[in-house]
């Protein structure tokens, strides 16, 4: 099968590969360049486990094709913490019990990482609006929101 | 949160101080920095993909397969049919001694149910499997099916398993399990009144964000490692070793990791073929379920049926109870015929009842093999029950919650089948329930105990 060039940046980083076309970004992060946080949950874009947020949205990568992402920069929840620092959302994450089985936190954090980006203070409902894309089939969905909502505190206090 | 200490506060030497203290679990930071390895999460050159062709009937003979033109698909590497299966015929719980064998890995000559695994294909890529799955030609002479628990009972329904002869698990007990105490129908001639109900559930898909699968890599020294999701490490390593007739030092089994299971992760079905399938080609192999298969091709939870008929007098004693339960083992036992056997225990409830007659089926149908998922055997039996109590106490006129305390097990009280309840501890969680779900109940429950002597 014939093979075409695909570059972008991952978390800062240039990635450069050559892909059968058709490939989605998923299975290109995952297999090609080895990023595995974004998780392969349903390949149908209903679960929301493969998230990832390409040129600053938020993108299903296993509906995505990888060609298509040229010149892109893309972030995964593996790019977030700097020099062994927890960014705010994951520190959040973890001190709120928010994880269970973690196969959906990537894709959450990812969520809501672009949800703090556009939205620095946002209410309980857009926190519930904006992770409504993604399944956390633990049910752990309040400690998953209010994680969110102590993010969003903490950032803000950062910024005073 | 708040932790009362002064309940059997005599039992303890422990001030319980970790209770209601939040500690970081041990795992979060893996799944927050996207670190943690699931089965997946691995890579190995020179992987190939199996995918399984299925069943499209409920019940069928296979008359033949051709898989001539599925061998020259490109990129198919290996085609495996029953007879590649060593030892094809198994059954999970032999390891307890709880047979017969009565599952097929690769269908042989039969299926007893729509999504039975018929021929597995390895190939490069997934796509050449897929393609290539739609090239294999099975010819099926279509069977009577039966879906329908009471149905399948009948005499001159269609059998589903011929392992077992009949469509119900035949305990050492008879056809169903059996629990007695005192004499039922007395009982129920002594009551004030009699209350039968009949409650049912559908089967229940766990649903699990990671699908099932696993990894397998030859390993150089004839050993194949397993990079598994099952949440059954040591009776998926034993039964793979049966079917496989590997010895177990050959397999070495990598988990404990797994993206949601819920009980949906405790049957051995993905990880034989996929040693099989390295085994054979000397190859990396990844069976991993598909989201569709995960929900149709996976044991769902049970279908069970509750028949349930109390004696009670207008004081609230229950006197007499008569359960007949019945749980839809699908075409195969896996973990059902135990689940039916939890479910003969559990009927009577947390209640101390003098007349006990219980009956328990495990029913095969032509439907999805079901199994564990998250109390199997007893959650379904409890919404029945507890449905039960409340309609119990509104046929007296009783309030739902004093009910409950007037027939509460008691420490020493004697159970339905034989065990005298130690450690019971109903009584004073419903006087905490009363207080937290601002419930009021008569001052008299409120200085019961569960202890019957003084403590």
């Amino acid at each position: 099968m014939a093979k075409v060039p695909v570059q972008f940046t991952l978390n800062g980083a240039e990635k450069a590969e050559f892909i059968d076309s058709g490939t989605t970004l998923l299975n290109a992060l995952r297999d090609k360049i080895g990023d595995t946080s974004p998780k392969g949950g349903c390949h149908q874009g209903t679960c929301g486990a493969c998230s990832v947020i390409l040129d600053g949205e938020l993108r299903l990568s296993c509906l995505t094709l990888a060609e298509t992402c040229n010149g892109a920069a893309i972030t995964t929840t593996s790019g977030l913490s700097e020099g062994g620092v927890l960014h705010p959302l994951q520190r959040a994450f973890l001190d709120a019990f928010a994880t269970q089985c973690g196969f959906c936190t990537p894709g959450m954090i990812m969520a809501a990482k672009v949800l703090l980006d556009h939205t620095p203070n946002p209410s309980r409902d857009e926190v519930v609006e904006a992770l409504s894309g993604n399944i956390c089939r633990c049910t752990g969905y309040e400690p998953i929101i209010q994680a969110v909502l102590t993010a969003a505190r903490s950032n803000s206090q950062h910024a005073a | 949160m708040e932790l009362r200490k002064s309940y059997f506060a005599d039992q303890r030497k422990d001030d319980l101080h970790e209770i209601g203290q939040p500690r970081p679990r041990s795992d979060s930071p893996g799944h927050v920095t996207g670190k943690t390895a699931y089965f997946a999460d691995r890579n190995f050159p020179g992987m190939l993909h199996l995918k399984m062709v299925r069943s499209p009937h409920h019940h069928a003979r296979i008359r033949s397969i051709d898989i001539s033109e599925v061998e020259k698909h490109p990129g198919v590497v290996k085609v495996l049919t029953a007879k590649d299966v060593p030892h094809n015929v198994y059954t999970i719980l032999i390891l307890i001694q709880i047979g017969p064998e009565d599952e097929t890995v690769l269908a042989d000559g039969k299926v007893r149910w729509k999504g039975e695994a018929v021929v597995a294909i390895l190939a490069e890529t997934e796509r050449a499997a897929q393609e290539a799955a739609a090239k294999v030609k099975v010819d099926y002479e279509v069977l009577p099916a039966v879906f329908d628990m009471e149905e399948a009972l009948k005499p001159g329904a269609p059998i589903v398993n011929e392992y077992h002869g009949q469509n119900y698990y035949l305990y050492d007990s008879g056809e169903c399990r059996k629990v007695r105490l005192g004499d039922v129908e007395a009982g129920f001639a002594g009551a004030d009144h009699v209350l039968e109900q009949a409650y049912q559930s559908s089967p229940i898909e766990h649903a699990p964000t990671e699908t099932t699968g696993c990894i397998v890599a030859p390993e150089g020294n004839d050993r194949f490692t397993c990079y598994t999701n099952t949440q059954a490490m040591f009776f998926t390593l034993d039964n793979a070793s049966i079917i496989l007739q590997m010895p177990g030092n050959k397999l070495h089994f990598v988990g404990g990791t797994v993206g949601g299971g819920f009980g949906g992760k405790v049957d051995v079905i993905v990880e034989p073929i996929a040693i099989l399938g390295a085994k054979l080609t000397g190859r990396p192999v990844s069976f991993i379920y598909s989201r569709e298969e995960e929900m149709q091709i996976s044991s769902p939870r049970a279908a069970e049926k509750v028949v349930i008929k109390d004696g009670v007098m207008k004081d609230g004693r229950i006197v007499a109870r008569k359960v007949t339960g019945y749980t839809d083992a699908g075409a195969y036992s896996r973990h059902s015929p135990y689940g039916a056997q939890k479910g003969a225990g559990h009927y009577p409830g947390p209640y101390t009842i003098p007349n006990v007659w219980i009956d328990t089926y495990c029913v095969y149908t032509n439907r999805t093999p079901s199994s564990a998922m998250r109390g199997f055997g007893v959650t379904i039996g409890d919404f029945a029950l507890e449905v039960q109590m409340d309609k119990l106490a509104r046929l007296i006129g009783m309030d739902p919650l004093e009910f409950r305390f007037i027939n509460a097990y008691r420490d020493g009280d004697m159970k339905a089948h034989r065990q005298p309840t130690e450690g019971a501890a109903l009584i004073e969680c419903m006087q905490e329930a009363s207080r937290a779900a601002n419930w009021p109940v008569a001052e008299k429950y409120l200085s019961m105990s569960s202890y019957t002597k003084g403590a």
